[in-house]
């Protein structure tokens, strides 16, 4: 099959009319490359989302207190309710499958006064009481020295451990910062460690939390049992969106809340968020393939035609060949393997401009820094593997019909075109 | 060598029916050299390229060298064309893109003979039909009856039992027609069994056996005194 007369054949073939030949594979080139570009941007814009997402644990859901809204076991609706630190217990042993549930409370916020201060500086930030846990559902880097474990929580020490931009406002360039002391709402935390977390174009938010110990936080701010909120993570295999429901329910149970209460507990999905964000890749990916495939039809049709075009010029060497003895099956053969060569050339080339193309793209994106939402446009070799096997299916393709018709001719009629 | 019963065949014209050929009986022993004569719409093409196996007959017998041909698809054709036939055309029907000794390779790559083997067969007939000097030529650079001599060593180059020439002469002036002639004389001479449609009478003169057809039917078939081609040469 692969031997040389069928190559210089080949060669000769397409060489004889050069032109045609090149505007030929244009079409099936640009086809490729156009459904190269289209997945690369698809996935520049979904490099760029996940960036957005970060490393967050996705599979979590948060969840809150409201206002009842239902009157329930004698007690009135309207009521204000708060988390209780059993509650977590509760959730732990009636749901399985939840990798991390973190109870939560928080001092501070958007537009809050200061309420940290150490010497003669003072700073507005977010305060969180929190377990070691939080760290694996929101990541973040310790830059030096240690984060909240659990002998900590146990003790109720009174640590804090900062972000750089906590840092930053408080302390002065080069100066010490872990063992040194700052004072959150008159009540001094040591700094254990800092830490930094991954941009999430949020601005400089993130970096200005302060964590310190669930149990420290609750007995130095007087929330006794009260969980503000709660974070809670499922196991990889299953999602947190079918136990979401069922976690509510343990939760409106143990506070006495009317199980048809819909407004009671506030929750987020973030894993539904997710998925939603992921199925619109998916969705993208489908159009990228469709539009690519599409104009890749063009392209084979052009080569099909050409084929047949082709075709109709050699009827009388087919004639002559078959007179000599060629089998069909053979000539047959030799169109299909032309027809494949035009198609796998041509789509190399596309993937190679394609290519070629990304990468000018990146460096354009390198040197103009980071766009919203656009990180990376690259397409993988699996792609690459599918882009060949497409072209080798649409070289079948059009090669069969030219092919088929190039056979039926019956060599006695071949000969006599002139 | 070759047997034929009762041979018919009628081509469809829209609703009428042709009848071209309408029982033909003749039978070639081997090393023959016979021209097969008649006017146009004789029927003398039709029955070549059913000798050919390039057209199949309506019914009736043909027996070539005790195998019977009949039912064939074209994968059999095919094969049976390369292994019992060597054809020349009117019109050479070189591949213009391949040189001289590439044409005459074709039909033994169609045997799937290796590459180095069908170089030197094919330098080899060249080389008895006088081209050898030619052989990278392609067929553009080549005169008429160089041409046809490339054609008739590609006919050979496959040792067919029978080689079938379809006006070999047509497209040729008298000069280098006989030239071809004496060629295809010598050929015959070393035992080949050779069919030519013609109708040119000296061409048929050097045969040696004419067969008339008319209106589909064979008219005469005599044994002839042949000429040889080489006087005029």
């Amino acid at each position: 099959m692969f031997n040389g007369d069928r190559w210089k054949e080949i060669l000769e073939v397409l060489s004889s009319n050069v032109f045609r030949t090149l505007a030929t594979s244009f079409g099936v080139g640009w086809g490729i490359f156009i459904l190269i570009i289209l997945l690369a941007a698809g996935k520049g814009l979904e490099n760029g989302i996940r960036a957005d997402f970060g490393d967050i644990a996705t599979n979590t859901m948060f969840m809150w207190s409201r206002n009842t809204t239902m009157s329930y076991k004698g007690l009135p609706k309207g009521r204000r309710f708060s988390f209780k630190i059993e509650d977590v217990q509760a959730i732990k042993d009636n749901i399985p499958n939840l990798r991390f549930i973190s109870p939560r409370n928080q001092l501070g916020g958007f537009g809050g006064g200061n309420n940290v201060v150490r010497g003669l500086k003072t700073g507005a930030f977010n305060v969180y009481g929190d377990y070691p846990e939080i760290i694996r559902q929101e990541p973040m880097t310790i830059t030096s020295g240690r984060f909240v474990n659990h002998n900590d929580i146990q003790d109720k020490r009174k640590i804090a451990v900062i972000g750089v931009g906590v840092r930053n406002e408080l302390y002065d360039q080069g100066e010490k910062v872990l063992g040194t002391y700052i004072k959150i709402q008159g009540i001094n935390f040591m700094v254990v460690g800092t830490y930094q977390k991954k941009d999430d174009g949020g601005g400089e938010e993130g970096q200005k939390e302060i964590y310190v110990p669930f149990t420290a936080f609750s007995q130095a701010f007087n929330m006794g049992n009260d969980v503000g909120w709660m974070a809670i993570t499922a196991l990889d295999g299953s999602s947190i969106s079918n136990l979401k429901e069922k976690i509510v329910g343990v939760v409106k149970e143990k506070r006495k809340i009317h199980p048809d209460d819909k407004r009671a507990v506030g929750y987020f999905d973030l894993y539904e968020q997710f998925n939603r964000v992921e199925s619109l890749f998916g969705a993208l990916r489908w159009v990228a393939y469709f539009v690519g495939v599409l104009v890749l039809l063009s392209g084979i049709i052009g080569v099909s035609n050409i084929m047949l075009i082709v075709i109709k010029e050699r009827t009388k060497e087919i004639g002559i060949r078959r007179a000599l003895g060629e089998a069909p099956w053979s000539i047959k053969k030799q169109i299909l393997m032309e027809s494949i060569f035009l198609t796998i050339i041509s789509g190399m080339i596309g993937i190679v401009f394609g290519a070629a193309f990304i990468y000018g793209v990146n460096a354009v994106l390198d040197s103009v820094g980071p766009v919203d939402m656009f990180v990376n446009p690259s397409v993988s070799l699996g792609v690459v593997v599918i882009a060949l096997v497409i072209l080798i299916f649409s070289g079948l393709l059009a090669g069969f019909i030219p092919a088929q018709s190039a056979i039926k001719i019956r060599p006695i009629e071949a000969l006599r075109t002139e | 060598m070759i047997q034929i019963k009762d041979l018919h065949k009628s081509y469809k014209m829209g609703k009428n029916s042709l009848h071209v050929l309408k029982g033909i009986n003749f039978n070639v022993e081997e090393g023959e050299l016979v021209a097969i004569m008649g006017s146009s719409g004789s029927g003398k093409s039709t029955l070549l390229n059913i000798l050919g196996m390039l057209d199949s007959s309506d019914s009736g017998e043909y027996i070539l060298d005790n195998v019977p041909i009949k039912d064939l698809n074209e994968t059999k054709a095919a094969r049976y064309r390369n292994k019992f036939l060597g054809f020349v055309f009117q019109s050479f029907n070189l591949i213009n893109y391949k040189s001289a000794a590439e044409n005459v390779a074709l039909p033994l790559y169609y045997q799937k003979v290796p590459r180095k083997e069908r170089q030197e067969k094919a330098l080899k007939y060249l080389t008895q039909v006088g081209l050898k000097e030619w052989a990278g030529h392609l067929p553009s650079e080549l005169s008429g009856g160089q041409k046809q001599r490339v054609a008739i060593a590609r006919a050979l180059a496959a040792e067919p039992k029978v080689l079938l020439a379809d006006e070999p002469t047509g497209a040729l002036d008298s000069k280098t027609s006989y030239e071809v002639m004496d060629l295809i004389q010598k050929i015959n001479d070393a035992g080949n069994t050779i069919l030519i449609v013609t109708h040119e009478p000296d061409i048929a003169d050097m045969c040696k056996r004419i067969v008339h057809l008319k209106d589909g039917v064979i008219i005469e078939d005599k044994k002839i005194e042949q000429v040889r081609a080489e006087q005029y040469v």
